[in-house]
């Protein structure tokens, strides 16, 4: 078998190429995996991510490497549109596609664009999402599963094969139920959302990371005949239990901690500096023991702003 | 009285406030709340002249008000000030983020405190008006799941069309759904188009308010007749997208009575001259939906009928 290339969704438009889609296939038989990469313009790390998995499995694929009955597809970018004039939302509307699955036929663009892509990819047993934040900032690579009624013990213990550092459960809010992830993960599918470090910003390592953390999944649900390093051991916690620190003071931002860090409860990890008058209005010290695991990388804050999040140890 | 409802630190020197104007009259522990809310997209005007309106019209008569009636005419302060449709410089649409959290980002705090400052109210009116690409007749939207409770006040209001929902469309992250789901009654208005105000469609909606204020033994003063509502469930809507991709040249004016078969407007390419599609009404009704925006996009939509059975 090779490589097979579809648009696996089109649509129009009255002044550029059409839209198309693209999916790339590996081995045959049971949708068993399909990977998802950019639904917004500036995710360009998530599309690097995908691009690199194709070329990979296109390797593997001509060694023989893809299991009997398998099928992988992979779609690196669903929205090029937005990409190629530096959008991060739909070019018309500024609509996401990200939130608004499962899609609607009849519906608006982005509408359609979810429903015809949703059609395409809803019945893979798995579904593995390169996601990105909206906050602006930094992540420990991570990955991530929605506490939905269907399947989520089965989904929970998936979170280790990936091999990263850790594996989080989220308890859906009402915003998150026109995501991708949900939508797969009520149809059924086991579905994932894969966090790197960077968004428009494509990582040499977190970028291989991801890649490595996905063959590492496709290998341990038998789809590939492949040997890669077992990653690392994966500390599986609820979202909730990650400390959010966020601003009670606006102003400019110093930080003194950055993701990966060992912080001890009183260690200072950033200050509050007067926009105008440059005196310190806030110093904010860590609560607990623990790892920052997410750093936002913006100069102004506004209160309420999450800063930093950290996992106790 | 002007009153905050949310206020969080910006970076620099300002506060972003959100406000609303208390005008009461006669109150007791009694009393009912009506809540006029609008504002939520930064791009949507249509409420601006409501909330003016009424409150001119309730302080220049206040005697004849019994209890209170809130006007939030900026849920979204940030958003109407720089022609954004969003919260500046938060991913989210703001309708898609109630309840909102004490704990989150400051969207979501503020449309934490949007909905705790609301809840409770006897009634709250949410004023949408579309989008700046269709322009709608006054409407409004209920789920099925809150029709029995909400039918009977949206049939005061002085509008053209109720469109029932069915409950698989409805979004649970919006403030009417957070507020419905809490026991507070809220009906949402559509009406107009993005970035405009249409005097016409606003001036019906305040009679259609005060007739509602009056309904709830709120407002003692004179009243204007109101409509009676077509109503009408999903299946009644007929859909117009466009296949193809252009410029939409509509052949119909918006409120029209049009039939099965009638050309509703045209898409051109405007390379080729090209008609490269005709837009075709699928059943008779009222064209309550129409595009305004020119730029059509394959899928994009163009008119929305509301069917009358016949045909």
């Amino acid at each position: 078998m090779e490589m097979v290339k579809n648009i696996i969704y089109s649509i129009k438009s009255p002044y550029r190429q059409s839209l198309d889609i693209i999916g790339y296939t590996f081995g045959s038989g049971e949708p068993s995996c399909c990977i998802v990469g950019a639904l917004r313009g500036n995710e360009i790390q998530q599309m690097a991510i995908c691009a690199q998995l194709v070329n990979t499995l296109k390797n593997i694929e001509e060694k023989g490497c893809i299991a009997e009955n398998k099928s992988i597809m992979i779609i690196p970018c669903a929205n090029y549109y937005s990409m190629n004039i530096g959008k991060r939302f739909w070019t018309m509307d500024n609509t996401d596609i990200n939130r608004m699955f499962p899609g609607y036929e009849l519906g608006e663009t982005t509408q359609r664009i979810a429903d015809g892509l949703f059609k395409s990819i809803r019945d893979y047993v798995f579904g593995i999402q390169m996601a990105s934040f909206y906050q602006e900032g930094k992540f420990l690579p991570h990955v991530k599963v929605m506490d939905t009624s269907s399947g989520k013990e089965a989904a929970y213990e998936s979170l280790s094969d990936f091999g990263l550092p850790y594996g989080l459960i989220r308890k859906p809010i009402p915003y998150d139920t026109t995501t991708l992830n949900y939508n797969w993960q009520i149809w059924g599918c086991q579905a994932f959302s894969l966090f790197a470090t960077y968004t428009e910003h494509i990582g040499g390592q977190s970028t291989q990371a991801a890649v490595n953390a996905t063959l590492r999944f496709l290998i341990a649900k038998g789809m590939l005949k492949w040997s890669l390093h077992p990653g690392l051991h994966t500390r599986i916690l609820n979202e909730d239990n990650i400390w959010r620190i966020s601003t009670s003071r606006a102003g400019i931002l110093k930080k003194y901690a950055s993701i990966e860090d060992e912080v001890r409860e009183g260690d200072l990890l950033c200050e509050i500096i007067h926009p105008l008058e440059g005196s310190t209005i806030d110093k904010v010290v860590s609560p607990i023991d623990g790892i920052v695991f997410f750093s936002y990388n913006k100069q102004l804050v506004m209160e309420h702003t999450d800063i930093f999040n950290i996992i106790p140890f | 009285m002007i009153k905050h409802v949310s206020i969080a630190a910006l970076p620099v020197t300002e506060s972003l406030v959100i406000q609303k104007n208390r005008i009461e009259n006669n109150v007791s522990p009694e009393s009912k709340r009506v809540c006029i809310v609008t504002g939520t997209h930064g791009d949507e005007l249509e409420g601006q002249y409501v909330c003016a309106h009424l409150v001119k019209l309730l302080n220049s008569e206040k005697q004849k008000l019994s209890g209170i009636v809130d006007i939030y005419p900026a849920l979204n302060p940030l958003g109407i000030d720089s022609v954004t449709r969003g919260f500046p410089l938060f991913d989210l649409d703001m309708n898609r983020i109630f309840p909102g959290s004490p704990t989150g980002s400051l969207a979501e705090a503020a449309a934490f405190d949007i909905v705790r400052d609301i809840e409770g109210a006897d009634i709250c009116i949410d004023i949408h008006s579309s989008n700046i690409f269709l322009r709608e007749i006054p409407q409004i939207r209920v789920s099925e799941q809150t029709q029995a409770e909400l039918l009977p006040y949206a049939a005061m209001l002085n509008v053209d069309i109720i469109w029932i929902h069915a409950a698989a469309t409805v979004l649970e992250s919006t403030l009417a759904h957070t507020l419905n789901m809490r026991g507070t009654k809220t009906l949402v208005v559509e009406m107009g188009v993005g970035m405009r105000i249409t005097e016409s469609y606003c001036t019906q909606l305040i009679d259609g308010i005060m007739n509602l204020l009056h309904g709830l033994d709120m407002w003692s003063g004179d009243v204007q007749h109101v409509r009676a509502p077509i109503v009408s469930k999903d299946h009644g809507v007929g859909f117009l997208n466009s296949d193809a991709a252009g410029i939409f040249i509509p052949s119909v004016t918006h409120g029209d009575y049009v039939h099965t078969g009638d050309v509703i407007g045209r898409v051109l390419d405007p390379l080729t001259g090209s008609i490269v599609e005709s837009a075709i009404s699928p059943c008779n009704g009222i064209l309550f939906t129409l595009r305004e925006y020119p730029v059509v996009f394959g899928g994009s939509l163009l008119a929305r009928i509301m069917g009358d059975g016949n045909g």
